[in-house]
């Protein structure tokens, strides 16, 4: 029972993604053609929201269930690896039109192929556990 | 008390704008922090291959999978979102993408000739027949490869940069997110073309 609360969080991740659509590859193409306020709409208002949250969070002084501070880990402060890591995140987003949670989303909601997706998106995630010493991160 | 329900089932079944979509991510993302987690959908891809036995072939999955078991949970309850909102929620018109008119133009600059008001939520791609289609086969095996390495690599994906970092005005994640833009600009501007015309 400890996890029902995720499923319920990822339930409500899931239904919020799909009625805003953020879920459709028709989307994601319009938004990098900056043809509608839509997707950004919905980036910069989730990250407004967010920075209010976090900063009454701080003020405030408050503490998780177990007693610890609220906050974000910071991300390690390295560079190369956010930028090509993410040049190549990107050219799969905009190809594919779906990120790692409209994956599982469409999935559920069923289209099955996506499993391949799924299985080469882990695959992918296998060769860079692989090259990872190789890599300049 | 039937009546009531079925209003509260049509007003979930409209499109959300995008205001009401920011909030709920923003609130997902601190109901996560309450519990002790971090927002983070990709890590899941690392935690799967390790659960799958990765550790005997690269430290990188050589840990103790099961402490990321909620985080399994939290996907297991988008998939079943999914289901659910495109079974009972999905509204009138169906599972439609609300695109602009000037969207429907560049889709049929491409060859997708959809009408405005009528593109669906997932292009026809998506499907086991079109797999096995070269095109198909490049988007689906192709993107799914390059989210897999990239999300991993750039250390997290839209959620854990996009969403969880740039809210805590972290520098790595907003490097991150200029490096998701520039990849799917070029994708789309400079791929494009060539990859439509297959």
């Amino acid at each position: 029972m400890r996890f029902f609360k995720y499923i319920v969080i990822g339930f409500l991740f899931g239904m919020t993604l799909y009625k805003s659509e953020a879920v459709s590859w028709f989307r994601i193409f319009e938004m990098f053609h900056f043809q509608s306020f839509h997707m950004y709409g919905i980036i910069f208002s989730a990250v407004a929201f967010g920075i209010v949250g976090e900063q009454l969070i701080k003020r405030l002084h408050l503490h998780n269930i177990k007693g610890q501070e609220l906050n974000v880990p910071p991300k390690a402060p390295q560079y190369k690896r956010y930028i090509f890591g993410g040049i190549i995140f990107g050219l799969g987003w905009a190809m594919a039109g779906v990120c790692p949670g409209p994956m599982f989303i469409l999935l559920g909601a069923g289209y099955t192929v996506l499993v391949v997706f799924l299985a080469s998106a882990m695959l992918g995630t296998f060769v860079y556990g692989l090259l990872r010493n190789k890599l300049p991160h | 008390m039937l009546d009531f329900l079925l209003q509260v089932k049509d007003f979930i079944s409209q499109p959300w704008p995008w205001w009401l979509a920011g909030f709920m991510i923003a609130f997902i993302m601190f109901a996560l922090m309450f519990f002790g987690k971090e927002l983070g959908i990709s890590a899941n891809l690392r935690t799967m291959c390790a659960a799958e036995g990765a550790g005997k072939f690269a430290d990188f999955f050589d840990y103790d999978w099961t402490r990321d078991g909620w985080n399994l949970m939290v996907v297991l309850g988008a998939m079943f979102g999914g289901y659910m909102t495109s079974q009972y929620f999905a509204g009138a018109e169906g599972n439609i993408a609300h695109v602009s008119a000037a969207t429907v133009d560049s889709l049929r600059a491409l060859g997708m000739n959809y009408e405005v008001g009528k593109v669906p939520l997932v292009p026809e791609f998506y499907t086991w027949e079109s797999l096995f289609t070269l095109k198909g086969f490049i988007i689906i095996v192709g993107g799914g490869f390059l989210i897999g390495f990239g999300a991993r690599y750039a250390g997290g994906c839209t959620s854990g940069h996009a969403i969880s970092g740039l809210a805590s005005l972290q520098l790595p994640s907003l490097i991150a997110v200029i490096g998701f833009f520039t990849g799917g600009l070029i994708m789309t501007y400079l791929i494009f073309p060539y990859l439509f015309s297959l």
